[in-house]
């Protein structure tokens, strides 16, 4: 019973997350709240006892997509800049 | 304002279908054929104590040869794309903070450690090649944002990246003559259940796995961290 509370909470966390990540104007933002729907998701798939798809969902989804939309930030306002 | 009652009509229709498919959806008590075939004769016939394991590598290995490709191909092309620059190591840059450095220094090898962990243990705990691979990827961004100017290496990750691949297919390959055929498992003997030595070939293919993961996206990272500019 408190692993179905636990799961429909994170399930309403990414949401907020997820529309947190389409609604604000401040792409930072917008690449944090897209890596905290997957952090989000991995330790719901941790509690539906999943635990390998968890760690691949938080390697990659929250890790390493983050850090790759972070450089791909840096790199595309250099070029608007100058 | 059309447009607006026109993604409000979208909205409705699309959860009245997902509505529907939801309220269809009964869970079933018992596993279907393919799913209790792997549960009953997954571990005698593989010696993996982590059926997923077994599934995703000896099961549906093809599968797996498959996403390694997909993975590769990724790299390749982004490799393509993003050419380094030579002043590279001329660029000035703030210098890391303290604590982000020492962290860095005390973490980075803990988590390479992790990662082979995670990929070693494959068919004995949650976790596997590809996972272990993203851990070690994961240590290295701790590395490049500790020191940003760090020089890495890319041509010893192409070099793991190939040779892994390289004998993941050699393996499959010798499947076919050794055993039962392409990826079969049975090329080693099974071993004792649920110990480092077991599972026949899997713990191998699952090391490849994990090598040529890791070095794909450590690449693919220092290629990005290469073409950054300074604004």
């Amino acid at each position: 019973m408190l692993s179905v509370i636990i799961i429909i909470a994170l399930t309403i966390l990414v949401l907020a997350a997820a529309i947190l990540a389409v609604q604000t104007t401040n792409l930072v933002v917008a690449v944090i709240s897209a890596g905290l729907v997957s952090l989000m998701a991995s330790v719901g798939y941790l509690f539906l006892s999943a635990p390998d798809v968890a760690m691949t969902e938080a390697a990659i989804g929250s890790g390493l997509s983050t850090i790759i939309f972070f450089y791909v930030l840096n790199r595309v306002r250099g070029k608007d800049h100058g | 304002m059309v447009r607006k009652i026109f993604v409000i009509i979208l909205l409705i229709g699309l959860g009245w279908f997902f509505y529907g498919m939801a309220d269809s959806f009964h869970g079933s008590d018992s596993l279907n054929m393919t799913a209790s075939y792997y549960a009953e004769n997954g571990a005698e016939e593989v010696g993996a104590a982590n059926l997923v394991t077994a599934i995703v590598v000896t099961y549906r290995g093809l599968d797996t040869l498959g996403e390694v490709t997909i993975l590769f191909l990724t790299a390749a092309i982004a490799a393509f794309f993003l050419k380094s620059k030579e002043e590279f190591s001329k660029r000035d840059v703030k210098p890391s903070s303290e604590l982000l450095q020492t962290a860095a220094g005390m973490l980075v090898p803990l988590i390479f450690v992790l990662g082979v962990y995670v990929f070693v243990n494959g068919h004995l705990s949650p976790g596997g090649g590809f996972q272990g691979g993203a851990i070690i990827a994961s240590g290295l961004v701790l590395l490049l944002l500790s020191k940003p100017l760090q020089k890495v290496n890319s041509r010893f990750f192409a070099l793991v990246e190939s040779f892994s691949g390289l004998f993941y297919v050699g393996i499959g390959v010798a499947g076919i003559f050794l055993a039962g055929g392409f990826l079969d498992n049975s090329i080693l003997p099974l071993g004792e259940f649920g110990t480092l030595l077991s599972a026949g070939i899997l713990p191998v293919i699952y090391i490849l796995v994990g090598l040529k993961v890791g070095s794909e996206l450590s690449g693919l990272l220092t290629k990005f961290q290469e073409t950054q500019e300074e604004n």
